[in-house]
């Protein structure tokens, strides 16, 4: 059984082919390809371009994608994308593509949820490599695999965990998203957003040793950023660091030294402090957020997902809290933590095999989706 | 020390004096995101205290965590004062530290930022995620019994009931000026009237007693708030909560609101306030 997905909830247009053996041996990914709409730096992604970019792009990606896959298109068995949530109109460039291939084709057709396909896919990877350890060690590992999710993107920030057939949010944002609160950071001071705003902001945040104060904003196991946005926005207005990186700004030298406190607390912060604070301060709220959620439901175990889950500084809080609570982390990474067509074609081949079907009058697509509003059908 | 202090682990940590030289052993009840929470004695021998200790928390900046650890821990102590003072059913506090330093290293220096502990009063009971979650696998056992999902009508009201005390006990909370900000089943314990039924053995496959009186803990993220807005998100944090941990309550849980109509005079736009962040609640579904 071979699934196509395409997946364009944002800036990024994917396509993955996936194969499901007929005797059932381990799933192949065949073909996972991907092209990112990247604005001008001080810019995000407005869905008008980002829609004319998917569609600009969606026939040669697929093209190449069974070039790479080495299929036929009569091979294929089901057409998957992605039906929400995310930005109006690159949803509907793709399922228009989605809807084209399946008509022109005569293929199935299978509307995705964007979170669920992202789950489902970390999870699926997960599985498959405690099945490896499990042979190796010559034991069957249980128990172990029902970890509480954060799912941090530019769109979600949700602290997931399973239970009664349902992801059940326990935690999220009040406002807007981690990584919308950290791109638009990015276009405050003009960072580039190739290859992602929220990397430059990373590697930026390495410099930083100044922390400033920013608000902390959690409620119970919610959190909200758009003030600690406007407030670091604030701030960088107030030392002149928004705009364009200016000739004569002042950059600290580095060096292996480290700073007194006193020469910290008078000194102007750089644009790396800042991006420092505002990474530490979020970060330290995500963390908390989950470990709340953790004790809460009794789990140990903690799965990062999502596009801000790349990020090394957050998978090393992370970490270090996992420890202490004596559990661990698993982040995906980097390959998998963006967009890609692979978690929509695995999470509708899953669907497909179960009997669901996209009749051709439902292949809408819809920015409100929420996670816990799909039956999970394929786990127990 | 050459090396770096390892962090408090859960299972080796030492308490911070004066409670490492207490007579009394510490007896631990629960490890919680934030906090470690101990049953011990408050000056005499026959005085139950239960002892928070906020342990720092090493993935935090030490700036933030320190910042965050004693406006936590004072916040708290403050909130619970003024409750205690208008007659609200929470915890009264005994003592605290807001930043005890670190077991001493090899030259007998104690540094440092250790975390903060608070000691109040102790308070019998059973928290209410546990009620009802042994209320669930009652009523689980009974359908499967039955064949049949329908709730009996005793049970049905008996659960109504402590939903309508829970809402009695944040109303009175919000009456007196404080907002909880971390409202969980978790957080509520039932205190029953009796101390001989406190101690009396639950039967785990009996339906649990909801007789007794809400005690609301935790006051960590409490703050001190009279605003509409932030008693319907306290509100709000409450149902998320009902429907995520006991998803065979969240048909109740409109007992809680009623329970808190009745319990203060600004209850009205508080809950009125409450519709208006149930929409806001980031892509709620359309249908329903």
């Amino acid at each position: 059984m071979i699934a196509i997905g395409l997946e364009g909830s944002a800036n990024k247009l994917g396509v993955g082919i996936m194969l499901h053996p007929s005797d059932g041996s381990t799933p192949q990914v065949l073909a996972n390809i991907r092209h990112t709409y990247v604005s001008p730096p001080g810019e995000g992604f407005l869905p008008k371009d980002t829609a004319r970019h998917h569609r600009a792009w969606v026939v040669k990606l697929v093209k190449k994608a069974l070039r790479e896959a080495h299929i036929s298109v009569a091979d294929v068995d089901c057409i998957c994308y992605t039906k929400g949530p995310g930005m109006g109109a690159p949803l509907q460039s793709v399922a228009v593509a989605a809807r084209t291939l399946s008509l022109l084709w005569g293929k199935e057709l299978i509307g995705v949820n964007h979170c669920v396909g992202r789950m489902l896919y970390a999870y699926y990877r997960k599985i498959r490599s405690l099945t490896l350890l499990d042979i190796e060690m010559g034991r069957l590992i249980t128990g172990a695999s029902n970890p509480v999710v954060l799912y941090v993107s530019g769109g979600n920030t949700q602290v997931i965990a399973y239970s009664s057939q349902r992801y059940r949010i326990f935690g999220e944002t009040l406002d807007i998203a981690v990584g919308n609160c950290l791109d638009r950071f990015a276009r405050t001071l003009h960072i580039s957003n190739d290859p992602a705003p929220g990397y430059n902001i990373e590697q930026l945040a390495k410099k930083g040793k100044q922390l400033v104060d920013l608000p902390y904003t959690v409620k119970g196991m919610d959190c909200s950023m758009s003030g600690i946005l406007a407030a670091i926005d604030g701030l960088a207005a107030q030392y002149g660091l928004n705009g364009e990186q200016k000739e004569d700004e002042e950059e600290h030298e580095i060096t292996g030294e480290p700073v007194s406190n006193e020469t910290l607390s008078t000194r102007k912060p750089t644009r790396a402090d800042l991006c420092f604070s505002l990474q530490e301060t979020v970060y330290s709220m995500l963390v908390e957020i989950t470990e709340r959620a953790m004790a809460h439901v009794g789990s140990k175990e903690v799965l990062i997902v999502g596009g801000v889950g790349c990020n090394e500084r957050l998978q090393e809080m992370m970490g270090i809290m996992a420890r202490d609570r004596g559990g661990s982390v698993h982040a995906t990474d980097e390959r998998f933590c963006i967009d890609n067509g692979i978690m929509i074609a695995q999470a509708g081949i899953m669907a497909y095999k179960t009997g669901f079907r996209t009749p051709f009058k439902e292949s809408t697509c819809t920015q409100r989706f929420r996670t816990d509003d799909v039956f999970v059908q394929w786990r127990d | 020390m050459t090396t770096a202090d390892p962090p408090p682990s859960s299972s080796t940590y030492t308490p911070p004096p004066p409670f490492n030289t207490s007579t009394t052993p510490l007896i631990p009840i629960y490890q919680g995101a934030e906090a470690h929470l101990y049953k011990t004695t408050f000056l005499t021998p026959s005085t139950p205290a239960a002892l928070k200790i906020r342990p720092s928390k090493p993935y935090r900046h030490p700036i933030l965590d320190r910042r965050l650890t004693r406006a936590r821990i004072l916040q708290e102590a403050r909130c619970l004062h003024k409750l205690v003072k208008e007659d609200v059913s929470v915890p009264a506090v005994l003592g605290l530290d807001w930043e005890f330093a670190v077991a001493a290293d090899n030259e007998g220096n104690r540094n440092g930022n250790g975390g903060s502990w608070l000691v109040m009063e102790w308070i019998e009971g059973e928290v209410v995620r546990v009620i009802l979650e042994r209320w669930e696998r009652y009523m689980k056992g009974l359908a499967r019994e039955s064949g049949s999902q329908e709730i009996p009508e005793g049970e049905a009201e008996k659960v109504r009931g402590l939903l309508r005390k829970i809402g009695a006990a944040v109303g009175s909370l919000h009456k007196a000026g404080v907002i909880h900000g971390d409202l969980t089943t978790s957080n509520l314990i039932l205190r029953p009237f009796s101390p001989a039924a406190a101690n009396a053995p639950e039967e785990e496959h009996s339906s649990p007693s909801m007789e007794g009186e809400i005690v609301m803990i935790d006051f960590g993220l409490a703050s001190q708030s009279v605003q509409d807005e932030d008693r319907a998100v306290d509100l709000y944090v409450l149902e998320r909560a009902f429907g995520s941990s006991h998803p065979r309550t969240e048909k109740f849980f409109e007992e809680v609101l009623v329970g808190y109509r009745e319990s203060y005079k600004g209850a009205g736009p508080a809950l009125k306030r409450l519709e208006d962040v149930r929409m806001r609640g980031r892509k709620r579904s359309m249908i329903g």
